[in-house]
């Protein structure tokens, strides 16, 4: 039994410079993927649509696009579970990067950001003749981590991103992660270090975008939180982004909502102006995309109740 | 034009680690692959590497006599001993990089039980090991400042004066060829599964190394060697990890019998690959299967098992063909998984062309003979990149760059030119490559006939022809997908060509190879390799002697 399903596709043509949608309109069969329906419309129909795509099984890492506006991969999600009521499903390239050619974008940032970390294992004294002896649970956690496919998917959907290029993003810093939690590296502390700067470790708003994204379950954000609680470990808690942090919480448990613009004043103290004019960009970019938060900012109804959470939490310490 | 000493086609496993120990035995290094490097197919090696790790109550002799034993006495011996002899220090070396590796109680790395082995020996990160090297490569390369050209795309080798010195390729995203001049050129291509319909590789696996090498004259080796998988997915193709098998899952036919009692008492579901296959096969043929296919049955193993080593496998039957494997058995059959032949290379990947070497899937040297074991083609990549790296490292230390000039891009560019200008004729690149693939499914998949493999022959034959017309819809430079899947379906009628002539030189039945008209294996003629090298009005077939070294052939049982 086929299924007929519409494929709305955001389309990119280089040499022209032109941007527009196609749908295209063909009959599937029940468990195809948004993949197969792409491979199909391209062998068949359109030989011009540019995607990536090798694998087929979710773990290439090659087909992360946005369909009906989330990041994710086309092999791994069923047409079936989209489709329904006739509606069209869209179709676009990831976002936060630059497009190449329809569904292909540019991923040469979200590499240079893996680069930046130091990527690789820095053990310390000389190789042991067998091999280094850890516990299983550590290494099967950092194997859950380590499952990233470094898709893109998160990066694609992240809400810092969009209003600050230079955060490192949750792909890297799920990848810095993995080697601060290696009991084998013995880098550690300067990893925290590097992460602890500006488009580090505190840079993430806790949005989960990058967790409902991740097709492999690595959970970006809460490596990212696993990172703050060890760069305050080992004592980077007295730099902007810990005070964040801590700022965060104080002004979480006064209103019951997160104030945008007190925060920074916040962190920086009032008067450091030459840090809060470096935050200007930032907040002239979130203007122009309608994401500046209101100016006057009203505790939600109930606050007090946000008040009483903390107070629990407090108490439980 | 660029010059490096060592350039490296392909950054999967075995090219990754050919960078590395090239790198480190001081030569300046390119790798080059059509995709970027942690997307390359070896990601999909879910099961695991073995060796036979002296500290762990295994001697790599014992490796070394499953080895020959499944490859049906067709690997040469002492390539297999180097391979088993070395595989223990190459798997603390890649521990050391950092793979993870799955690890036992007392912190050290822990084993699983795979096919055709007697013991234990098949180390693995969850059921992703091939990514979870893949990536650690990837990161070591990185340290060492490796030049990486990612999605560029080989179209051909330069040969001069006989001698391999360096390749053209294309940049995927610009459109435009680049001629890479280097001392030695290890092609590092992978395998050529989309030549069959269905097959367990991924889309980019096709051939292009093979036939690269093919086309300058270097040989191909027992090409008729083509493993089928016994446990890939119902409809996709999808395949399900020998793991799954090592961990204990059971094979069912359609009265929900153990059917392997029948075919292999000892082994069971463990056997050789090329035997459980068969006896699949055998089972469907005579009408116990159900809609094509038999049952793995994975229920028993319980969820802990499941959740800590075969999460993968669940997700992949959840994900494409709706079964929980904790509650149902999977419906599965044999499909074509891996290419046991290719470019005839010796234990230090070098080809009888000088400059250039081959290691991984594409190369054949020979270890894995008729029939390869699971888990035995991660160790094959990694042993035989890192000793071709080094031989092209040392070659470059010794020879001089060649005359070379950019012009050398100029046939390809015809090439090109020639695809694209093209008009459309209502045939397609997706469906010559299609008929080819149900053609090799069909003739050359677990049991052959001469009379099947004519048939087969003859339609690769007009499938060329039709090439030869074939339009490309695409008329753009960047990013041209559509004028890649032309170009590598080049590659592909070519590997398709070899695999039908090699196999109907073979007149007997050994590993992969199941001929219904030669169903014996025939040692008296045919314990030899056949060799095939393209010649100006077609090709020519030659053979090799086997390798002996300690283990004389005698009859397979398991
Ligand atoms: C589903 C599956 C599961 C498997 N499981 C196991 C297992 O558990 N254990 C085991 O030992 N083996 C396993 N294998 C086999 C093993 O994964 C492969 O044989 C091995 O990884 C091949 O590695 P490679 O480095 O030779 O090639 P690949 O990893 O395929 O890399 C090939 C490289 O060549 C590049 N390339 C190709 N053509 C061109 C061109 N024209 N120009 C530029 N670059 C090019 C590609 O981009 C890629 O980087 C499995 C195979 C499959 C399909
Ligand atoms: S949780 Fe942090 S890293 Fe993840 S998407 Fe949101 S801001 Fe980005
Ligand atoms: S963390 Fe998840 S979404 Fe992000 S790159 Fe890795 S696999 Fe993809
Ligand atoms: S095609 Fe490989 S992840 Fe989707």
């Amino acid at each position: 039994m086929t299924l007929q399903t519409t494929l709305r596709v955001s389309r990119f043509n280089p040499e022209e410079q032109r941007s527009y949608w196609q749908e295209y309109t063909l009959d599937v069969e029940p468990q195809y993927t948004v993949l197969d329906a792409l491979i199909k419309i391209r062998e068949y129909e359109d030989g011009s649509l540019g995607l990536r795509c090798s694998c087929r099984s979710s773990i290439c890492g090659s087909c992360a696009i946005r369909i009906n506006g989330h990041a994710t991969l086309a092999c791994k999600t069923k047409l079936r579970s989209l489709a329904s009521g006739g509606r069209h499903v869209t179709v676009e390239p990831l976002g936060n990067l630059p497009i190449i050619k329809d569904l292909v974008v540019d991923m040469t940032s979200h590499w240079n950001k893996v680069m930046a970390v130091k990527p690789w294992l820095q053990p310390q004294g000389p190789e042991p003749e067998h091999e280094y002896i850890a516990p299983n649970e550590t290494m099967l956690h950092l194997a859950g981590v380590m499952s990233c496919i470094m898709c893109g998917a998160c990066v694609g959907d992240c809400t810092v991103l969009q209003v600050d290029p230079n955060f490192l993003g949750p792909a890297a810093l799920a990848k810095a992660y993995r080697f601060v939690g290696d009991p084998r590296d013995a880098a550690g502390k300067e990893r925290l270090k590097a992460l602890n700067r500006y488009g580090g470790i505190w840079d993430c708003t806790r949005c989960y975008e990058c967790v409902q994204a991740c097709p492999k379950g690595v959970a970006p954000m809460e490596r990212i939180m696993a990172l703050r609680d060890k760069a305050i470990e080992v004592g980077f808690d007295n730099t902007y982004g810990a005070r964040h942090t801590i700022a965060f919480g104080e002004i979480l448990e006064h209103a019951g909502r997160l104030d945008e613009l007190r925060l920074p004043i916040k962190t920086f103290g009032m008067f450091n102006f030459i840090q809060m004019l470096q935050l200007l960009p930032v907040g002239l970019r979130a203007l122009m995309r309608g994401k500046m938060p209101p100016v006057f900012h009203k505790p939600i109804p109930k606050a007090e109740n946000v008040r009483r959470i903390f107070k629990k939490m407090e108490s439980k310490r | 034009m660029f010059d490096y000493d060592v350039l490296i086609i392909g950054a999967g496993l075995a090219g990754m680690r050919a960078a590395l120990s090239a790198h480190q035995r001081g030569a300046d290094v390119a790798v080059m692959s059509k995709v970027h490097p942690v997307r390359s197919h070896s990601n999909a090696a879910q099961g695991g590497v073995n060796a036979a790790l002296t500290d762990r109550g295994d001697q790599w002799e014992e490796h070394a006599f499953d080895t020959v034993k499944g490859s049906d006495y067709l690997g040469d011996q002492d390539a297999i001993e180097v391979m088993c002899r070395e595989a223990g220090q190459e798997i603390i070396s890649l521990e050391h990089m950092g793979v993870i590796f799955n690890r036992d109680e007392s912190g050290r790395l822990g084993t699983r039980a795979f096919g055709g082995q007697r013991q234990a020996r098949t180390f693995f990160v969850a059921d992703f090991t091939g990514q979870a090297m893949l990536h650690v490569l990837y990161e070591q390369i990185m340290k060492a400042g490796v030049h990486v050209y990612d999605e560029w795309f080989v179209t051909s080798l330069i040969i001069e004066d006989g001698e391999c010195a360096g390749a053209v390729a294309m940049e995927i995203r610009s459109g435009k060829l680049h001629v890479i001049r280097a001392k030695a050129v290890i092609i590092a291509a992978g395998g050529l599964g989309r030549v069959y319909e269905p097959s367990t590789n991924a889309l980019i696996c096709t051939g292009d190394g093979i036939s690269l090498a093919y086309r300058v004259g270097a040989p191909l080796m027992d090409m008729e060697m083509v493993q089928y998988h016994p446990t890939t997915l119902k409809g996709s193709g999808v395949l399900i990890t020998e793991g799954a098998r090592g961990e204990g899952a059971y094979l069912l036919n359609a009265k929900g019998e153990r059917f392997m009692e029948r075919y292999a008492p000892n082994m069971m579901e463990l056997a050789s690959r090329d035997v459980v296959s068969r006896s699949e096969q055998t089972e469907l043929n005579e009408g116990r299967g159900i809609d094509g296919c038999v049952l793995l049955d994975c229920r028993h193993l319980g969820e802990k098992v499941i959740k800590e080593r075969l999460l993968q496998i669940m997700e992949i039957a959840a994900d494409f063909a709706d079964i929980d494997i904790m509650k149902q058995p999977i419906p599965i059959r044999p499909g074509m998984h891996y290419q046991m032949g290719g470019i005839k290379t010796d234990v230090n990947g070098a080809t009888p062309i000088p400059g250039l070497y081959a290691a991984g899937e594409c190369a054949c040297v020979s270890v894995h003979g008729g029939n390869r074991l699971g888990a035995n083609s991660l160790l094959d990549t990694v042993i035989f990149g890192r000793r071709s790296g080094e031989a092209a490292a040392e070659r470059a230390h010794q020879v001089s760059h060649r005359n070379v000039v950019d012009s050398y891009s100029l046939r390809d560019e015809e090439t090109i030119k020639s695809l694209l200008s093209r008009e459309g004729n209502g045939d397609s690149v997706a469906h010559i490559r299609l008929e080819m693939g149900k053609a090799m499914d069909q003739h050359l998949g677990v049991f052959r006939n001469s009379e099947g493999m004519e048939t087969a022959l003859n339609q690769i034959e007009q499938l060329k022809e039709r090439y030869r017309k074939v339009p490309v819809q695409d008329k753009g430079k960047v990013f041209n997908t559509d004028l890649i899947f032309a170009l590598e379906l080049g590659f592909m009628l070519d590997c398709a060509e070899a695999i039908v002539v090699s196999a109907l030189e073979r007149k007997e039945s050994r590993g992969a190879q199941s001929r219904l008209d030669y169903p014996k294996r025939d040692d008296a003629n045919w314990l030899k390799h056949t060799l095939l090298t393209k010649t100006d009005g077609g090709h020519k077939i030659g053979y090799l002697p086997v390798v002996f070294t300690q283990w004389p052939p005698t009859e397979r049982k398991y």
